[in-house]
């Protein structure tokens, strides 16, 4: 059955949740094996099985409780909204328990823009079926049917009296637990009233007064500050360590355990300080690949066997269709390693307190952190507490919980809680990055823009976005892993930022090749409304048949991810002396019904200025297991100077279920500054980033 | 050593070159200033000193010293936003938010300075603050409207 990860244990669930209403969204089944130890090898949760628990207090006061986490994604005001409409009750009223293992139902984690889609509709449904046990409880009260009952401003009233009782009230001292069943009637999208509106970030005054605590601000009595001592480049290892000098500075603690060595100190002057009296050798592993020769690498130690991805990915033979083609294009797109850089660096602060360890950090795994740190202190789960503050922002970055394992290894040793913040260099060269790749695309094309073959490997960096969204008769779509020499993880939109550049690089050049517009091109070879819709109202917007100057050049790319829709539209100029500016975008985007449109359209404008950067100048330079440009003034991101006028489009598809928009957003923008350079000066740019040192060279990566 | 921190006088007992930012943060409690980047490249830990935005990162207290020195807790007045925290807050401008606290102290600097900036003017005066989650058209948009205000 159903249990182990999910651990619906029954008695945190009851105590917790005190006396009142509970709705939780488990199956059934869940609630009988509730009292169960969970199996090892239990079946993991079903995809669509994500717990959520609704608490309705004696007081009236209503919490949520979630596994998933705030990273600025603003989902604590979206999801308070979805559960207010659905309850009748202020958003004021609610209060969202977030990424706190000890509090929360399981759950997989923050990522993949499924909170809106999955949390969302298991909250929508959770609260329904609160409502609707609200006034069954009502109708039991005044002894009445319920068809005149309606939930209205956290009371129940009953239309034919007038009569009126708050929520708080109706459960008088039981406690109430309720599962939620699929089939709840829930509100539909065009009667909204308090989600789809544009409602302020909750508790956005904490914010904008420097007043929340985010893990790196906290504080607890007795804590001390940590320091990880870090190996001079990858694969190094330790030959010899003194640590006397740090040992012997007043108040600190040297923590040494094989090849982690750690100092604790009072304060974290003297952390650092210490950090650098410790006298270490290393030896270092000689000929690791660098920047200059990583894509022949990583081509070369591809897999061999051909990892296509299921038969969906094949279909017809791309040779024959090549035979039919009246024109041919392969080549080859060349993807940089580049990092997520969040502002917060990774923070954690560990405690031990009578043999159960707590850690505060900024994850978006907290339940993947809870288990990582059970398994490295050979802990029970519940005697392993993660708790994940609203976080300064991850972008896929921050699966993982580095941090964390190095504060709890240090406190374990100092029996006091101890805080680690890391520093930039060390969130540069010891999280992980987007993953570097090497696309090569054949495609053949008849005259009149029919694609007869569409042939599509990437080496490395990832399957996501990979298939083509266009109509073909003839395709062969690949994924083959390699070796990477850096450390290599998740990041905004997956791998699709650098396929569906390589793609949308692809379709504009064909539709150059048979002299058709790059638009009128996509159009006439897709079979997606919503798609077609986005490009359409992109394009639209944009004025794409609008006149333009010399040396100024339009663009268009897009695709789909996840339920979200993008098309995005580009001018840039390119001048004499070949410096590139990009002057506006036009991003049309539409994904389903929108729960908070302003924080919609910020997600969307966020996604455009952070693809900005990967398509133009973001590049990790690494040589030899070392990264050369480990720090902000060496790393360029994208700043106030740098952003184009951008309009954003929201397309609202009310009669469509929500989904999620942290990702999709980053796709187009990349894709569209480069056919727009194309456009101006017939360049076509085949290496992200595309202008590191702000102007056109034809250099190969 | 004594630091004039929003008003209030505090006796400092630390090495004269450690920076502003770790005795704000560290020892006074005011973590409202964020660490971002430790090299004066992010802005996050942007405050005033006499009125004229420091990075708190590379600024050792000595060169505080004997200054007025303001962060973003000292903004408020008797419970009261700041005009500039107004018009952050009226535009729902932040992601994630870690940014804050820099963008809105360069913020008042700048108004403080010319209290109706041109966009050009704002993009200049801004560019040393970084919002990696890319909320700076709002920031633009709020910066205006507290010029109006
Ligand atoms: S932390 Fe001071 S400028 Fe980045
Ligand atoms: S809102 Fe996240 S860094 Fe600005």
């Amino acid at each position: 059955m159903y249990n182990a990860p999910l651990i619906f244990d029954r008695r945190k669930f009851l105590k917790l949740a005190g006396r009142g209403l509970v709705v939780a969204f488990v199956l059934k089944d869940y609630l009988s094996f509730a009292g169960e130890t969970p199996q090892p090898g239990s079946p993991m949760a079903p995809p669509g099985e994500v717990g959520a628990w609704i608490h309705i207090g004696e007081d009236g006061l209503t919490s949520v409780y979630t596994g998933k986490v705030e990273f600025g994604q603003n989902i604590r005001t979206s999801l308070s909204q979805i559960v207010a409409e659905e309850l009748k009750l202020p958003v004021s009223s609610i209060t969202m328990i977030m990424g706190d293992t000890d509090l929360v139902p399981y759950d997989a984690g923050t990522f993949g823009s499924r909170t809106t889609p999955q949390m969302g509709t298991q909250l929508r449904k959770a609260a329904v079926t609160a409502r609707e046990a609200l006034i069954e409880l009502a109708a039991k009260n005044w002894d009445v049917s319920i068809s005149g009952l309606i939930a209205e401003n956290g009371m129940i009233v009953n239309s034919a009296t007038g009569q009126r009782i708050g929520y708080g009230g109706l459960t008088k001292g039981q406690q109430i637990l309720r599962t939620i069943s699929d089939n709840v009637p829930v509100i539909v999208a065009k009667d909204w009233k308090v989600a789809g509106k544009s409602l302020p970030k909750v508790d956005g005054r904490l914010f904008i007064s420097g007043k929340h605590l985010y893990v790196s601000d906290m504080h607890v009595p007795d804590m001390l500050y940590g320091k990880v001592l870090r190996p001079p480049s990858y694969n190094a290892t330790l030959v010899t360590a003194d640590v006397s000098k740090a040992q012997a500075m007043p108040g600190v603690t040297v923590v040494q355990d094989g090849e982690f060595i750690g100092v604790v100190a009072p304060d974290v002057v003297a952390a650092g300080k210490g950090l650098q009296l410790i006298d270490a050798s290393w030896e270092e592993k000689t000929g690791q690949p660098s920047t200059a020769n990583i894509f022949d690498y990583l081509v070369k130690n591809a897999s061999g066997e051909n990892n296509e991805r299921g038969s969906e990915n094949t279909k017809g033979n791309v040779e024959m269709g090549l035979k039919e083609s009246d024109f041919q294009l392969s080549q080859t797109y060349h993807i940089n390693y580049i990092a997520h850089v969040p502002l917060e660096p990774r923070a954690a602060l560990a405690e031990w307190v009578d043999g159960k360890l707590t850690v505060w950090t900024g994850t978006q795994r907290p339940f993947g952190v809870q288990d990582d740190l059970a398994v490295f202190f050979k802990l029970n789960k519940e005697k392993v507490r993660v708790i994940v503050p609203d976080t300064g922002s991850g972008y896929g970055g921050k699966h993982s919980g580095e941090a964390a394992v190095e504060a709890a290894r240090l406190a374990q040793v100092v029996k006091k809680p101890v805080k680690i913040v890391w520093t930039r260099e060390e969130e540069f060269t010891w999280a992980y990055f987007r993953p570097a790749g090497v696309i090569k695309a054949t495609a053949g094309v008849k005259k009149d823009g029919t694609i007869t073959s569409w042939k599509f490997v990437n080496y490395n960096s990832g399957s996501a976005g990979l298939d083509t969204q266009y109509t073909t008769s003839n395709k062969q779509i690949a994924h083959l892993p390699s070796k990477t020499p850096l450390r290599q993880g998740s990041y905004r939109a997956l791998a699709s930022t650098g396929n569906v550049f390589a793609r949308e690089c692809h379709m504009t050049d064909l539709a150059r090749l048979i002299k058709m517009d790059q638009l009128d091109f996509r159009l006439k070879n897709m079979d997606d409304d919503r798609f077609k819709a986005v490009l359409q109202a992109a394009a639209k917007a944009f004025r794409w048949n609008g006149p333009k100057a010399s040396g100024h050049g339009y663009g268009i790319a897009g695709g789909f991810e996840k339920g979200g829709h993008v098309a995005t539209c580009a001018e840039v100029l390119v001048n004499e002396d070949k410096e590139v500016k990009v002057l506006r975008v036009t991003q049309a985007f539409e994904c389903g019904a929108i729960v908070n449109p302003h924080h919609l359209e910020n997600q969307i404008m966020g996604a455009i200025i952070q693809g900005l950067g990967g398509a133009l100048f973001e590049k990790i330079d690494f040589s030899s297991g070392k990264i050369l440009n480990s720090s902000l003034s060496a790393y360029r991101v994208p700043r106030f100077s740098d952003v184009p006028k951008i309009e954003v489009l929201l397309i609202n598809r009310e009669d469509l279920p929500s989904a999620g928009a942290g990702e999709a957003g980053i796709i187009g923008i990349a894709p569209a500054i480069r056919n727009a350079i194309l456009d101006a000066t017939g360049t076509g740019l085949t290496v992200l980033p595309m202008i590191p040192n702000g102007t056109l060279t034809t250099d190969k990566y | 050593m004594v630091l004039d921190v929003n008003g209030v006088k505090h006796q400092i007992t630390a090495d004269p070159d450690v920076a502003l930012l770790n005795v704000l943060r560290n020892q006074l409690g005011l973590t409202g200033s964020k660490y971002g980047c430790g090299e004066g490249a992010c802005g996050a830990c942007t405050v005033l000193v006499n009125g004229k935005p420091v990075h708190a990162c590379i600024t050792p207290i000595s060169n505080a010293a004997g200054k007025e020195i303001t962060t973003i807790e000292g903004l408020e007045g008797n419970g009261k936003l700041h005009a500039v925290q107004e018009a952050f807050l009226a535009v729902d401008v932040f992601q994630c938010s870690y940014c804050a606290s820099g963008m809105i102290m360069s913020a008042v600097a700048l108004l403080n300075s010319n209290s109706s900036p041109s966009e050009a003017a704002i993009l200049k005066a801004m560019n040393g603050n970084i919002c990696r989650c890319g909320t700076y058209p709002f920031i633009v948009k709020a910066i205006k409207l507290a010029s109006k205000s």
